[in-house]
């Protein structure tokens, strides 16, 4: 009968009207500031730098190696190797410094970094008033903890905790063994030197 | 003043407002006019601010959207926002536009959506304007609006404008047709164009003057046009007719966003823009006035007589709820239409005036006139079959009757 899709389609609308609020799984809007959508695991953003435990400043991974200073295409990573008071340089960055201006995110720094210090991040919540300073990220931005690489990247941090585990017992193997060698040839030395002593006797 | 009739409040209000300058006849006449022309002027665009946030947040909700909630409570304020906006805009005038032309068009489409208020009768005693043909009066200032709008086509000197005008114009004098002769069957009934008799008409007077207030209440929605034969098709045809009246979807043909880019306000911005939204909202508003009097019984509402007054017209709630509340239930099956309705082509609205709501209406005054010399038990059947049998053979006669075939590709 004409008219009857006239009536069915208000009834359609209806329901749609009604439904969004009883359901809210028919909203598929997320209001920004307040609530903020999930972000997938496999979303790589921008660089940051890893430390273990709870001290960001002794769990340090990274020991400057300027490996990823090289790689960086655009050349954005700024490091400063840090020196005791002797001069004599460190294990460690005095500072680390990232333009995320500059950055292009294409995480070869990931790649080469021999250390498993430094890791894509998935915030992208960069947004400042000062394009300058504010986007120029030091140490003290770029560090975050193992756990928080955990949340966001799972995966990475699983497989990236294996291969720090086996390069620690790889680094004890060798340690033990040198230690073993070095007995081994005190041994030896101490049973010369006996033995001479003992031919002096005579 | 006395509270023995809640729903003559207002109309008690004023007029003690105005016997205080009874000593200076011309200053007490200057002080009735403006006491019912400038609360005419003060709500209605308050109405419409109202109704497009309803209508944001309606079309949103039909969409599973939000809608806006960011400015107050629900974006209750998003309307005052709106507004902010559009006064800091920028007024851009063509440099080849009728520069008098395109100024006049916002001020004079202004005109009549605010003088059609004047008509509404509010609640009993509250028509600004109680004249004998009132609705006469309406639709001839009504039509006025289509000039204004083709105003604004032609001087902008664009031809999505001068389009949306001349679409306009089509359209309100093919529409103009069916929505007075669906009218004309009320002033039939009642014997008088004046819009309060009109609503005083559709009381059952021994119902509603009993002492049973359930009485009372019903004595006051039975005598509605809509519930009879002709007034229910009266209504639709009305209700449709003035659809296409006030450009709404899915007749909104001469502002079509998507095909000519709002017609005949392409050329305008900031507040003379909003000069025609406004106006636009305001003769809908006017124009659903009109169809709560003629057929949803105006001010009457399920209302009953307050338990300590003796008069018999007093009434608890005052009828003015009662009418804005039927106004905005039709002005949200609107905007529930908009929602819901795709855009006509030109052909198939023309057709629809012409063609099916024209005869229907014609047919409506015949079957309205049976009606009142008939009795009930052959009126009814009688005017049922007759607008039911006219209703399905007319929409036969005009089905598209082109074969449609399937379409075949041969290179693809």
């Amino acid at each position: 009968m004409s008219g009857s899709g006239l009536l069915k389609g208000m009834v359609v609308t209806a329901k749609n009207f009604f439904g969004s609020y009883v359901s809210k799984e028919r909203l598929t809007t997320v209001s920004y500031p307040e609530e903020k959508s999930t972000v997938s695991h496999f979303s790589r953003n921008v660089p940051f730098l890893v430390f273990d435990g709870d001290d960001a400043d002794a769990g340090m991974r990274c020991t400057s190696c300027f490996q990823c200073e090289k790689a960086c295409p655009p050349k954005c990573i700024i490091i400063e190797k840090a020196k005791d008071e002797n001069g004599k340089p460190l294990k460690r960055p005095a500072e680390f410094k990232i333009d995320m201006s500059v950055c292009m995110g294409c995480q070869i720094c990931v790649e080469v970094c021999p250390f498993e210090s430094i890791w894509m991040d998935s915030e992208f919540e960069l947004a400042t008033t000062d394009r300058f300073d504010g986007l120029l990220f030091d140490l003290k931005k770029l560090l975050k903890s193992n756990e928080y690489f955990h949340e966001i990247h799972p995966q990475d941090a699983e497989a990236s905790d294996e291969r720090l585990r086996l390069l620690a017992e790889k680094k004890k193997a060798t340690e033990a063994k040198k230690l073993a060698r070095q007995k081994a040839a005190a041994e030896k030395k101490a049973a010369e030197a006996k033995e001479k002593k003992e031919e002096g006797a005579e | 003043m006395s509270f023995d009739n809640p729903d003559q409040i207002l109309v008690e209000l004023s007029r003690l407002i105005v016997g205080y300058f009874a000593d200076a006849p011309y200053l007490s006449f200057l002080v009735g006019v403006l006491l019912s022309s400038v609360p005419l002027i003060a709500i209605f665009p308050g109405c419409f601010a109202f109704t497009t946030w309803l209508e944001r947040k309606g079309l949103a909700r039909i969409q599973n959207r939000y809608g806006p909630n960011r400015v107050g409570p629900f974006g209750l304020f998003q309307p005052i926002a709106d507004g902010i906006k559009m006064l800091m805009k920028e007024d851009i005038v063509p440099t080849r536009s009728d520069k008098w032309g395109h100024l006049l068009a916002p001020i004079f489409i202004m005109i009549p959506a605010m003088m059609g208020l004047a008509f509404l009768p509010l609640a009993r005693n509250m028509t600004a304007v109680a004249i004998d043909s009132g609705l006469l009066f309406f639709f001839a200032i009504g039509s006025l609006a289509t000039l204004a709008v083709f105003l604004a086509g032609w001087a902008s000197r664009n031809k999505y404008s001068l389009l949306g005008g001349m679409r306009a114009v089509a359209q309100m004098v093919s529409y103009e047709m069916p929505l007075i002769l669906s009218a004309v069957v009320v002033v039939m009934m009642v014997g008088s164009m004046n819009t309060s008799l009109i609503v005083e008409a559709q009381q059952y007077k021994p119902w509603v003057e009993s002492d049973n207030p359930l009485f009372q209440c019903l004595g006051q929605i039975r005598g509605w046009f809509v519930f009879t034969p002709w007034g229910f098709a009266g209504f639709l045809i009305f209700f449709v007719a003035s659809l296409a009246e006030t450009n709404r979807s899915p007749f909104d043909i001469p502002e079509a966003d998507s095909e000519i880019i709002a017609g005949h306000m392409t050329e305008y911005s900031g507040f003379k823009y909003a000069l025609f939204f406004i106006s636009e909202y305001v003769s809908a508003f006017a124009i659903i006035g009109i169809g709560v009097t003629l057929f949803l019984g105006g001010w009457n509402g399920p209302n009953i007589r307050p338990p300590w007054s003796d008069d018999p017209q007093a009434y608890l709630i005052p009828g003015f709820v009662w009418f804005f509340a039927k106004m905005f239930f039709l002005m949200c099956v609107m905007i529930w239409i908009r929602g819901t309705m795709p855009r006509l082509r030109v052909d198939q609205l023309m057709g629809f005036a012409w063609k099916f709501l024209l005869p229907l209406a014609f047919i409506n005054i015949f079957v309205a006139g049976f009606y009142y010399y008939a009795p009930w038990y052959y009126g009814w059947p009688v005017s049922i079959g007759v607008l039911w049998t006219s209703y399905r053979f007319l929409s036969r006669v005009n089905q598209d009757k082109r074969i449609v075939r399937k379409r075949t590709y041969k290179f693809a």
